[in-house]
């Protein structure tokens, strides 16, 4: 069963069908990734628009990365680029890039919302690579992608999350990614980042509950995901870092209390010593390197997909099948 | 001299719900009598059949934004205006954070001139409680007033803190002007942009609690209690705050409050990433949303007023968190009050009386329908259907969540001072 | 649009003698099969090139490794195809660096998925030499391949297309031309 997708905004509105194809579709990038020659020309003539309004560094360079390997070129627009700072709006900016024609836009913005805006207003393929706190479908499929190599499955898992979940976009993608495979979610944090509307996520029959103790979050957990501490924040106070480092630094005594096949993931740039004990960030447990390999799949099988193949098209001629 | 002939009169002052002639001259109400009895007759007389139509006095709208002098770009008198009278409006009160603040005789007098030569509908401005709203020193009132304000109000911004509020409470007892507060918290509102909830959880957007207006609320009706001034709660949205104004009430406190048509339609379910769904107060929860009908028909809720709110489409079509909050309401209050009153929820005088004899008494006025009454009259359908569209809008802007709604109900005329100022 | 059936080309039973007959040929014209490995190209290409390996065991226990290629994301018409295309893993467990490869296909004809499939090939390393082994070459060639080792040579014209079903993917075993009839 193949599935086409206009644009990649979130999570939210896919099929766990939707989600597998996805998945499925990263492996033969995952392949790739180990050859000698790591080029293709499957996209080539093809134009990728990068247009991350919000400083990044890794996503940034995955998906060039992703574009490049494909064969396909790319338009950059970086957000310390002047145009933005001459007070352009989001929308001639866009508006901008897209009168040079390129195939999609993948874009990455402070404010919740604005790939949805986008995508409302042209007529161009959008990939959200992280809108405000909303989500960040690529890094749910990466880290997916992650725990069923490692565990088989992503059925029924039990799933701990770390952090600031409130201000997270990671966490509200990976809730409704694991919720749609059945797994319990467990949330864990500052009390005031963890609000009971976080409950609500993923629909009726999903399992979430939140805790603020870690010891309580981490018993029998399959994966445990760890989000990083943001210390740029507006309009908030920030909890003093010792304080978090105290109750909710993921250390290998409190690792002991989840299963001994445990993994633990990290969206990164990670702090050793901040919200992960250096012992844990690099042990058997840590998938955090194959999360990275993953993502530079994922953001490759769903460019070829978005951008690799035509609406209209006579039947092929080198198909030994007429069915096929 | 104008007659409006067999209309069905409801007019909430005198109770008065039957069909009736209505005799113009000038800029007042000439005769009322029943239908086909005017004592004298009516030669010459211009007629207005309103056969099968509601006459209700000339609509009051306590609260719109009409952006000039400085906003122009988004609205202006003219504009406003006149999508105000096609709204069955007949005089509206223009919020004073204009560019500059209507802080001062000369920006009162300038919109008041502007109003005469350009508006088809009366215009009584609210003026700035303090210099530039800025909260730190009191205006020009007493001079504001001889020169037409008839309240006073920072909004856009609650009064800064409760020593002005009181300051400007007192000050304004003495000169019989109601006190209009755009309730908030500041520090639960910053850097808000929507009703903190399940969908502000879910788009990732940050949220403000009901809290943010009912702490408000709680402060202003315990200030207003020291000073016995009239205070007036401007566009609630919370049930909370709906239960401290029915308290102060029940304590004979002179408090009253009014209701946006989109909180009393829309909850903060509606909200996606469309910026023509944010406003300030943002939409709030079905609770809510339910709380304020009931008050709407239990006469906790003074008036309707449709906070009007133009913001020009270069300003609108940006991300959800950029966009200024506001939308447009003078052409949709109607038939967005009038689905009330085909569901069953509210009474028809009921909603003639949010519209009119309400804001009066707000404003200290009364409004009927009677000999020597202003010739102001709002005369409308409950039965004609039409849909509401952004782009046909007698207003400049566009953003209203209510484009493409089809209404049953309409306004079908508007008498100002004796005129036929708008026929549908 | 309808496919209309033509002629039965091979059957069953002249299918498996012609896999048999191309296993000997290959091991023949190999002058050893050390270096020897299969490439069987999606999707009917797999199932032959599994048969002639096992064919190839029969003869003096050569026992040859095959793998699989899906040459989708080497393809030069991709923004031509209506449907999504599903990818497949390709599966080449050895190394392809000095070794004699042949690839296997059901069907040559124009020659471009053989562009693609060495085009995917020399993206894993370097072979020493790569030869094609096909069960039907239906002529009206684009590009310059040919094949070393052919079951079966047909002339067809453009609306004809030659079906090679095979019991692994499509449960029966026969050739057919076909045509698509509006």
């Amino acid at each position: 069963m193949s599935y086409r997708f206009g644009h990649m905004l979130g999570i939210e509105p896919l099929s766990a069908g939707e989600i597998t194809f996805l998945l499925d579709q990263s492996k033969p990038f995952q392949e790739i990734q180990r050859h000698p020659l790591k080029k293709l020309a499957t996209l080539r003539g093809k134009t990728v628009a990068l247009a991350f309004f919000e400083p990044s560094t890794r996503t940034r360079i995955s998906f060039s990365t992703a574009a490049s390997r494909l064969g396909a070129d790319q338009m950059n627009l970086q957000a310390e680029s002047s145009s933005l700072k001459k007070g352009e709006s989001l929308l001639d900016t866009v508006r901008t890039l897209d009168a040079m024609k390129p195939d999609c836009i993948v874009m990455r913005h402070s404010s919740s919302g604005a790939p949805d805006f986008v995508a409302r207003n042209l007529a161009l393929p959008v990939i959200n690579a992280g809108d405000g706190t909303h989500e960040h479908p690529t890094q749910a499929l990466l880290d997916a992608l992650t725990i069923r190599d490692r565990r088989g499955t992503l059925e029924g898992l039990n799933v701990t999350i770390l952090g600031d979940i409130l201000h997270s976009r990671v966490a509200r993608s990976n809730i409704h990614l694991l919720t749609k495979f059945g797994c319990r979610i467990t949330l864990c944090g500052p009390a005031m980042w963890i609000p009971r509307e976080l409950e609500f996520l993923g629909g009726a029959k999903t399992s979430i509950r939140r805790v603020t103790r870690i010891e309580d979050a981490l018993v029998d957990a399959d994966v445990v995901l760890t989000l990083r501490v943001q210390q740029e924040r507006l309009h908030e106070p920030m909890i003093p870092l010792d304080e978090y480092i105290l109750q909710f630094q993921l250390t290998p005594e409190r690792m002991r209390l989840a299963k001994p096949d445990a993994l633990v993931l990290h969206p990164g740039p990670i702090v050793r010593g901040l919200e992960i004990d250096p012992a844990v960030a690099d042990g058997p447990q840590s998938c955090v390197l194959e999360q990275v390999t993953n993502g530079l799949a994922v953001r490759m099988a769903l460019l070829f997909l978005m951008t690799g193949s035509g609406a209209d098209a006579p039947p092929e001629k080198d198909s030994s099948h007429a069915a096929d | 001299m104008l007659l409006i002939s067999n209309g069905r009169v409801l007019d909430p002052a005198s109770g008065t719900d039957a069909p009736r002639d209505i005799l113009l001259d000038g800029d007042r109400i000439a005769a009322v009598a029943p239908h086909g009895q005017l004592a004298s007759p009516a030669v010459g007389a211009e007629v207005f059949d309103a056969t099968n139509l509601i006459v209700a006095p000339g609509f009051i709208d306590l609260h719109c934004h009409l952006r000039e002098p400085g906003g122009e770009s988004s609205e202006t008198i003219e504009t406003g205006t006149r999508a105000a009278v096609r709204g069955g409006f007949a005089a509206v009160c223009p919020m004073p954070n204009t560019r500059p603040v209507n802080d001062n005789v000369s920006v009162t007098r300038a919109i008041i001139e502007r109003a005469a030569q350009v508006s088809p509908v009366r215009v009584w401005p609210i003026g700035a409680a303090s210099i530039g709203s800025k909260g730190e020193s009191l205006s020009e009132i007493a001079a504001m007033k001889q020169a037409g304000i008839v309240g006073v109000s920072d909004d856009g911004k609650p009064i800064a803190n409760a020593k002005l509020l009181r300051q400007v409470m007192d000050y304004c007892r003495a000169l019989d002007l109601p006190v209009i507060d755009h309730c908030e918290d500041s520090s639960l509102f910053a850097g808000a942009v929507m009703r903190e909830g399940k969908q502000s959880v879910r788009l990732g957007l940050r949220g403000m609690p009901a809290a943010t207006e009912s702490l408000a609320v709680a402060r202003d009706v315990q200030v207003g209690e020291l000073t016995n001034c009239r205070l007036h709660i401007a566009h609630l949205s919370a049930r909370a705050s709906l239960e401290l104004v029915r308290s102060a009430k029940a304590k004979g406190l002179p408090v009253t409050c009014e209701v946006t048509p989109h909180h009393f339609t829309l909850t903060d379910e509606d909200v996606r990433y469309d910026t023509r769904y944010k406003m300030n107060p943002p939409l709030a929860s079905r609770e809510d949303r339910d709380a304020l009908i009931a008050g709407l028909a239990d006469g906790t809720v003074d008036a309707i007023a449709t906070d009007h709110a133009p913001h020009e489409p270069a300003l609108k079509d940006v991300e959800f968190d950029r966009a200024p909050f506001g939308v447009t309401g003078f052409e949709t209050a109607l038939g967005l009050g009038l689905e009330l009153v085909h569901a069953g929820k509210l009474s028809l005088m009921r909603l003639v009386e949010l519209f009119t004899s309400g804001p009066a008494r707000v404003l200290g006025m009364k409004r009927t329908i009677a000999e020597n009454e202003p010739g102001d009259l709002t005369i409308f359908s409950t039965e004609h259907n039409w849909t509401f569209l952004a782009n046909e809008s007698a207003s400049k802007s566009r953003n209203s969540p209510f484009d493409g709604r089809t209404f049953r109900g309409a306004p079908m005329a508007t008498i100002v001072a004796g005129r036929i100022a708008y026929k549908r | 649009m309808q496919i209309v059936e033509k002629a039965q080309l091979m059957t069953a039973t002249e299918i498996d003698r012609t896999v048999q007959r191309l296993a000997h040929e290959i091991v023949e014209k190999s002058g050893g099969t050390a270096n020897l490995a299969l490439i069987g190209v999606r999707r009917r290409g797999v199932p032959l090139a599994n048969r002639i390996a096992q064919a190839m065991r029969g003869i003096d226990g050569v026992d040859v490794p095959v793998g699989t290629l899906d040459i989708t994301l080497y393809r030069d018409d991709l923004s031509k195809v209506a449907a999504q295309p599903i990818l497949q893993s390709s599966d080449i467990p050895f190394t392809v660096d000095d070794k004699d490869l042949v690839l296997v296909d059901d069907v040559l004809y124009t020659g471009r998925t053989i562009r693609a499939a060495m085009n995917g090939l020399f993206d894993l390393g370097r072979p020493k030499r790569v030869r094609l082994c096909v069960l039907i070459d239906r002529g009206h060639r684009e590009l310059p391949v040919e094949a070393s080792f052919i079951g079966r040579t047909v002339q067809t014209s453009d609306t004809e297309i030659i079906e090679v079903r095979l019991k692994e993917i499509d449960q029966e075993e026969r050739v057919v031309l076909v045509e698509r009839v509006s």
